[in-house]
């Protein structure tokens, strides 16, 4: 019961900030909004007991691509472009989309089902073997460092390009802008 | 910066030293708590990028100066390969930690899971920092009073 109402309201209060998000154009605040919605995307990761995946998107969503946003409206502009097109195609395109998506959940087993796939498949196996073969607590740790620790590496070489792709196309950027108008002088 | 918050300079004061304290906890407290290496690592970079915020670019390069921020984010990297190639030496698979406690495998484990953590705590640290010294350090073109 209290779920249901838990869920009822924070679904719609993520409604609620994805139009006021949709009618806004200061950017600013449109950028504060996104990390209110955030926050609110991880207490409804909260009620669904995945509290690593709630933690990441606090952190993430609500705390850095905020400040990382905000860093790069103050390199271009605080206002939103006036469109020239009229919303009606891009509108028409969302609704099937979510309309599909929708439609797509239909197959999908219930929450918690314990017959659903993905808790009949390895995911009892890894919670069966994780205290005999890695003993500790928590089984989320001991499957992304050690089962599936090749992925975990994968993810650290991809989080290192993503930052090595960022200073070479940033700070690259302003040093050789630097040297040509140490050449100009 | 914007050296007359006096409220927003205290309040940070406050806040970095339990931030820095709370990322340490998830960092090593990941075995037996919700959290790991990513969270901690993000944690860790929010509390630079708030005293950066607060007290401006220059003084959080003296904290924590740009070349480290470099060095750390290929470190650690190394860390998490460089367990997986210690493993691999010792006979056993890339990555598998038994390799640490060849006499009590869950031990090596625990020690394995915290090393790896370690490492992408240390990558994540450094990418997040670096991208906000990249993003911060380029010259704003909109004014304070346009926002």
């Amino acid at each position: 019961m209290i779920d249901t109402v838990t869920n009822i309201i924070l679904l719609s209060m993520l409604v609620i900030t994805a139009l006021a998000i949709v009618r806004m154009d200061r950017l600013f605040a449109v950028v504060m909004l996104s990390g209110v919605f955030s926050l609110l995307s991880a207490l409804l990761f909260v009620t669904l007991d995945a509290v690593d995946v709630a933690f990441t998107e606090a952190a993430v969503g609500a705390g850095i691509s905020t400040v990382l946003v905000l860093s790069t409206i103050a390199l271009t502009k605080p206002v939103e472009k006036r469109a020239r097109h009229t919303a009606l195609v891009p509108f028409i395109v969302v609704c099937v989309t979510g309309a599909a998506l929708v439609y797509g959940t239909l197959d999908m087993p219930a929450f918690g089902d314990p017959n659903a796939p993905a808790l009949t498949h390895v995911g009892p196996e890894y919670l069966a073997r994780t205290p005999v073969d890695i003993d500790v607590p928590n089984a989320v740790t001991a499957i992304l460092g050690s089962y599936r620790g090749f992925d975990t590496l994968g993810e650290a070489a991809v989080v290192f390009t993503a930052g090595i792709g960022v200073l070479l196309l940033l700070s690259g950027l302003r040093r050789r802008r630097e040297d040509e108008e140490e050449d100009q002088a | 910066m914007i050296y007359h918050h006096l409220i927003l300079r205290v309040v940070t004061k406050v806040l970095v030293g339990t931030i820095i304290l709370f990322a340490l906890y998830v960092q090593f407290h990941g075995d037996f708590s919700p959290g790991g290496g990513f969270q901690a690592g993000v944690i860790m970079a929010v509390a630079f990028i708030i005293y950066g915020i607060v007290f401006g670019l220059r003084n959080v390069k003296r904290v924590f100066p740009e070349w480290l921020v470099h060095k750390l984010l290929a470190l650690g990297v190394l860390i998490y390969a460089g367990t997986g190639i210690y493993s691999m030496f010792m006979g056993y698979d890339f990555l598998d930690y038994d390799a640490l406690s060849p006499a009590y495998p869950t031990i090596g484990q625990h020690w394995g899971l915290l090393i790896i953590e370690f490492g992408v705590g240390v990558t994540v640290t450094g990418v997040m920092v670096a991208i906000y010294y990249a993003f911060a350090g380029r010259p704003p073109s909109i004014s304070n009073e346009d926002w």
